[in-house]
């Protein structure tokens, strides 16, 4: 088994803060725009460094979304920030109409994704966001599993044209990818090779089906696990392969079971190899108060949660 | 540039494809779009510095014009063609499968002319101070034009943005409201009282006129003016008094005309009021 190390926990948010700064190094048209979240969101050393192109919107989140489709006309490119239920759900409409439907090249740049807001509760713990993004024609969605993943990210998307939807998370997680990383938006990475069973996770759940695989390669069985960072568009091909040799698939993601990732590869799955899956995340409900990990144990998604799917997958077969 | 009688001509002609276009599909919205004829036609040959023939949507050292009441697409389609970003022939198209002019502005078939996409309200003052702001930051002089309804005052987006615009001295934005008092369900002030809005635009810091929008020297004068009060630093907006249906009589002030088409009694009767100026499409 291939072996997976980190040095240090550290939060995706900051990630794309850190990625943030060194696009607007790179490419005078970067800008930002928050609604009154630059720490949270990590903007602080983009908006310092870079004042000129940091829009301070307020709170006012619609008005965010529309002015960054306006900056697009004439060349910019908008990072627009705020927590991640703010950033869509809260705007739905103006990211449809004025982003997507326009086909404006602007970054919703959302942090505090999912459950492990942790404290603040489900009014903050967005679960549908994936769903509602990737409905929307011409939106890509990506969701990185660690900080420098969340870099990378944040680089990948200042060079591509179109708009997209990128998830960050709040607490700090391994960050065990590797800057040096080949990062291709839409290319899935294929992390651990198996033969019984493939993992599919996105965003804080890779690292976690990382170390459930291993605990399963001590009871004998094989997992392929596998990182969907594009939620949309859908790496089918690598998904495929891997299926085809395993037979069954977990997907495991911190987001609603409806419209999430797993949903995504069920799609796929249903039209072209119909294969045994189990989707683990969180079942219909909203959130509540809680510290992270009481959250993601309470809702199984935890090494546990993976390798009770990963038994039960594995009898359907 | 065009002598008034000739923007007079132009605005005729706009209002019976605005009656010809909505009677042929029977869709769209006719009211509206006859009362901001006079204002687009205006705007698009005697004021805003653009390139129609050379469209491109980034609109680098062009003045730029958003509309964000999108459903009053026939009048701009129409103004749009007159100007020639694309042939008059296609205004027939409205609204059909596979057409360009789609019920709402849309940039997804590529219309020449439209920058975003509007019709669900309130997004586009939004829109306007973006393109305003990136034109700041590329040192481009032009300005950004900003057409809105007055009942569309009533979403909120809108005094996100006006707050905004005032706060972040965006002054090279010029928005307008066609204050033509109605909308679907009968008068605004019935509706839902939008109140003094030279008050309020003045209260959340901006630099209110007022304009007739069926004058065409009032329009040069007040618009005049408009880009001299940007310099002191603040955004300007105008309370462009208009009449729904404006020019056909039994369309005048009629809000059931706001998203109600001409039957073909109704159609013949308009046209009759209507000079054929510069022949139909």
């Amino acid at each position: 088994m291939k072996t997976y190390t980190f040095t240090e926990k550290k939060d995706t948010r900051s990630g794309y803060g850190a990625g943030l700064l060194e696009a607007a190094k790179r490419n005078p048209n970067v800008v930002g725009l928050t609604a009154d979240l630059t720490p949270s969101v990590k903007m602080e050393a983009f908006s310092k460094e870079f004042p000129e192109r940091f829009i301070q919107v307020g709170i006012a989140e619609a008005n965010m979304i529309g002015i960054a489709a306006g900056m697009t006309i004439g060349g910019k490119i908008p990072f627009a920030s705020t927590f991640a239920n703010f950033a869509t759900s809260r705007v739905y409409d103006q990211i449809r109409q004025s982003v997507a439907y326009s086909a404006k090249n602007v970054k919703i740049a959302a942090t505090h994704a999912g459950l492990t807001v942790g404290e603040d509760g489900a009014t903050h713990q967005v679960l549908e966001d994936i769903g509602m993004m990737k409905m929307l024609p011409g939106m890509t969605v990506v969701v990185p599993c660690d900080y420098n993943q969340a870099y990378l990210t944040t680089l990948a998307a200042a060079e591509h044209y179109g708009p997209m939807y990128l998830r960050y998370g709040r607490p700090t997680v391994p960050n065990f990818t590797s800057l040096d990383e080949k990062f291709e938006i839409g290319k899935g990475i294929l992390l651990q090779e198996g033969k019984d069973v493939t993992i599919i996770a996105t965003g804080h759940l890779v690292w976690t089906a990382l170390q459930a695989a291993k605990q399963l390669d001590e009871k004998g069985i094989s997992a392929e696990v596998i990182n969907i960072h594009t939620i949309k568009p859908l790496d089918t091909e690598l998904i495929l392969s891997s299926v085809v040799k395993t037979g069954c698939v977990v997907t495991a993601e911190e987001h609603n079971i409806i419209g999430g990732l797993g949903d995504s590869v069920a799609h796929v799955l249903g039209r072209t190899v119909p294969t045994p899956i189990e989707m683990l995340g969180v079942n219909d409900v909203f959130g509540e108060s809680g510290t992270p990990q009481q959250l993601l144990d309470k809702h199984h998604l935890n090494e546990e949660g993976i390798i009770a799917s990963v038994l039960t997958v594995l009898n359907r077969k | 540039m065009k002598t008034i009688s000739e923007l007079q001509d132009i605005a005729s002609q706009v209002r019976r494809d605005i009656i010809r276009m909505t009677a042929q599909v029977q869709s769209g919205h006719p009211g509206g779009s006859l009362g901001c004829a006079d204002f687009l036609t205006a705007l698009y040959f005697n004021v805003m510095n653009i390139a129609p023939n050379k469209f491109k949507m980034s609109g680098e050292n062009e003045d730029l014009f958003f509309l964000s009441n999108g459903h009053i697409s026939p009048v701009f389609y129409s103004v749009l063609a007159h100007r020639g970003y694309f042939s008059k022939s296609e205004l027939s198209t409205f609204r059909k499968m596979e057409s360009r002019l789609q019920g709402h502005p849309s940039i997804s078939h590529h219309l020449p002319g439209v920058r975003v996409a509007s019709g669900s309200l309130g997004q586009g003052l939004s829109v306007s101070i973006g393109a305003a702001l990136t034109k700041k930051l590329n040192g481009d002089k032009s300005l950004v034009y900003c057409l809105c309804g007055d009942g569309e005052l009533q979403e909120g987006q809108n005094w996100e943005a006006i707050m905004f615009a005032a706060a972040k001295n965006v002054n090279n934005l010029i928005a307008v409201v066609d204050a033509n008092g109605l909308q679907i369900d009968g008068a605004t002030k019935d509706v839902c009282d939008l109140g003094d809005l030279r008050a309020k635009f003045e209260a959340f810091g901006w630099q209110v006129l007022e304009m007739d929008g069926h004058n065409f020297e009032n329009i040069f004068a007040v618009l005049n003016e408009a880009k001299e009060k940007l310099t002191t630093g603040k955004p300007v907006f105008i309370v462009m008094k208009t009449e729904m249906g404006r020019g056909i009589d039994f369309m005048v002030n009629n809000y059931k005309y706001h998203g109600t088409t001409t039957n073909p009694e109704q159609t013949e009767l308009a046209l009759s009021q209507l000079n054929e100026t510069l022949g139909d499409y």
